[in-house]
């Protein structure tokens, strides 16, 4: 997977959390909570869809590297990737 | 001192028959029904009313996605009965707004659904919705309309099983005389088609309805009838002090005249007629009327076999032979037993004979039951009556809890 494959998937989940939301212009850079209206209950929505869609895993302590699409991409890409060499 | 006068000015509803209190009032004259068939979870298809109101109009996407059906149709419900009751909502103090919503349960449906998810992932409570407080909480569906009104008075709930609908304009009657509010959002909401413990649990009792046509399911009085068409619903109303009312021009639907609630406290199930003949003679008297002054009696009456036999006998020890212009009549024939909402949207169903002089029936008696058989009851066709000062309307819960609340003819 790329990260590219991998901010789709996470753009996909804000799709659903965040129906009104327009994410065709999404910064990849920006924060998501700064462009996008999402709160803490939100974010813990991308968590639960991450484990129940792709059986990925976020700890608490990790929570902040889903502040942006990027920083999604650099932090979920290689989970993503070491689950798919699992199997 | 004398209690100030409250008054109705607005009505906002969702009826598996109309979103409106004009197309709902439209269709019980013109006997339409609204019930049909409904894919239960573990059941298969289960008559139902449902409701098909636009939840988009008053809501976002996600508050439709985070919140709760019944949370839903308070919103749909508030912000029609204000739009109804053209209160300059921007202008007005919202930490002096009550919303005092009936319900007669809230978190089943919540709970099903999050079980059942968790089924799908071998009951690993990991999986489990953040979002589940939130949405079982019983102060639920008050909660969600007042963040979508951005109320900052008192919003909370009133368990009363089915009679919670009158249990929301009473308890509102009561905190505007006390001068807790100055304007009360207030009736019943029913999200209870969403479960099936509500279908199963009714099945088991042998109380569930079936009929091959769903419109003639639900037939109170009927010898037919089977048991409890269960559905969905909401109405909720602005009620306001009199003087508040006029000194703003607002158009006045009617007036709180008297109220009663009392328990049976004989059983979990079985309604007790001698009690709900107290409750409904304690209304009157509040009112200070007499039987012969109540114009309509709206049952409570759900079609199960004993349940309506029951009532008719609390309504014949009431009001016997000697009330000629009292008719009878009830709503549940067209939409089924919306629970929560019941009351509420049955007191609305008939508010509007004030205007046209007119009584709707109760629909499906095809053989009526000579046990229910009452002197004024409005069988299957409209009556034109000669007046229409004052409506009576029954709304009874399991645990016995009993309710009656009259409403008058606005007069200065």
């Amino acid at each position: 997977m790329t990260k590219d494959d991998c901010k789709k998937l996470v753009l996909d989940i804000i799709a659903d959390i965040a129906p009104d939301e327009d994410l065709t212009n999404v910064k990849p850079d920006v924060r998501l909570r700064d462009q996008l209206q999402l709160d803490s209950m939100d974010f813990l929505d991308i968590v639960m869809e991450l484990r129940k869609r792709h059986g990925i895993e976020v700890p608490e302590a990790d929570y902040l590297q889903l502040a942006s699409l990027d920083s999604c991409a650099n932090y979920l890409t290689p989970k993503f990737n070491a689950l798919s060499a699992k199997s | 001192m004398k209690p100030s006068r409250i008054v109705i000015t607005g009505v906002g509803l969702t009826a598996p028959n109309g979103n409106s209190l004009p197309e709902f009032r439209r269709n019980l004259l013109n006997g339409v029904a609204g019930i049909e068939r409904m894919e239960i979870r573990y059941m298969g298809p289960q008559l139902a009313g449902v409701c098909h109101y636009d939840a988009l109009r008053h809501q976002t996407k996600k508050e439709v996605r985070v919140g709760t059906r019944a949370g839903s149709i308070s919103v749909y419900c508030a912000r029609e009965a204000l739009a109804d009751s053209r209160i300059d909502w921007a202008a007005r103090p919202k930490d002096r707004v009550g919303i005092y919503i009936g319900c007669t349960e809230h978190g089943n449906v919540e709970t099903e659904n999050e079980i059942y998810n968790l089924s799908k992932f071998n009951y690993d409570t990991k999986f489990w919705s953040h979002y589940h407080n939130p949405r079982t909480v019983a102060n639920n569906p008050a909660g969600e309309a007042s963040l979508n009104l951005g109320v900052t008075g008192p919003a909370y709930t009133i368990g009363a099983a089915c009679a919670a609908g009158n249990l929301g304009l009473i308890h509102a009657t009561q905190m505007l005389r006390l001068g807790e509010v100055d304007l009360a959002i207030c009736g019943g909401v029913s999200e209870s088609i969403h479960t099936f413990g509500i279908f199963a649990g009714f099945k088991s009792q042998n109380a569930l309805a079936t009929h091959a046509d769903p419109h003639k399911a639900s037939r109170p009085f009927d010898l037919a009838r089977n048991g409890i068409v269960v559905s969905e619903g909401g109405c909720l109303y602005t009620l306001e002090r009199l003087e508040d009312a006029q000194a703003r021009g607002a158009k006045i639907y009617a007036e709180i005249a008297g109220y009663h609630v009392n328990s049976d406290a004989s059983d979990y199930v079985l309604p007790n007629p001698v009690r709900q003949a107290e409750c409904v003679r304690a209304s009157i008297a509040r009112a200070g009327l007499t039987p012969r002054d109540i114009h309509i009696v709206n049952t409570h009456a759900t079609a199960t076999p004993l349940g309506d036999i029951q009532e008719c006998e609390a309504i014949r020890a009431v009001f016997g032979e000697g009330c000629p212009d009292t008719s009878i009549n009830n709503t549940k024939s067209y939409i089924g037993h919306c629970m929560g909402a019941a009351g509420a949207l049955e007191l609305a169903g008939n508010l509007p004979s004030f205007d046209d002089l007119t009584v709707h029936p109760t629909i499906n008696v095809d053989h009526l039951d000579p046990a229910c058989a009452l002197p004024g009851l409005v069988l299957n066709q409209p009556r034109k009556v000669a007046k229409v000062d004052t409506i009576l309307n029954n709304s009874f819960g399991m645990l016995g809890i009993n309710s009656a609340l009259i409403v008058r003819r606005f007069a200065p």
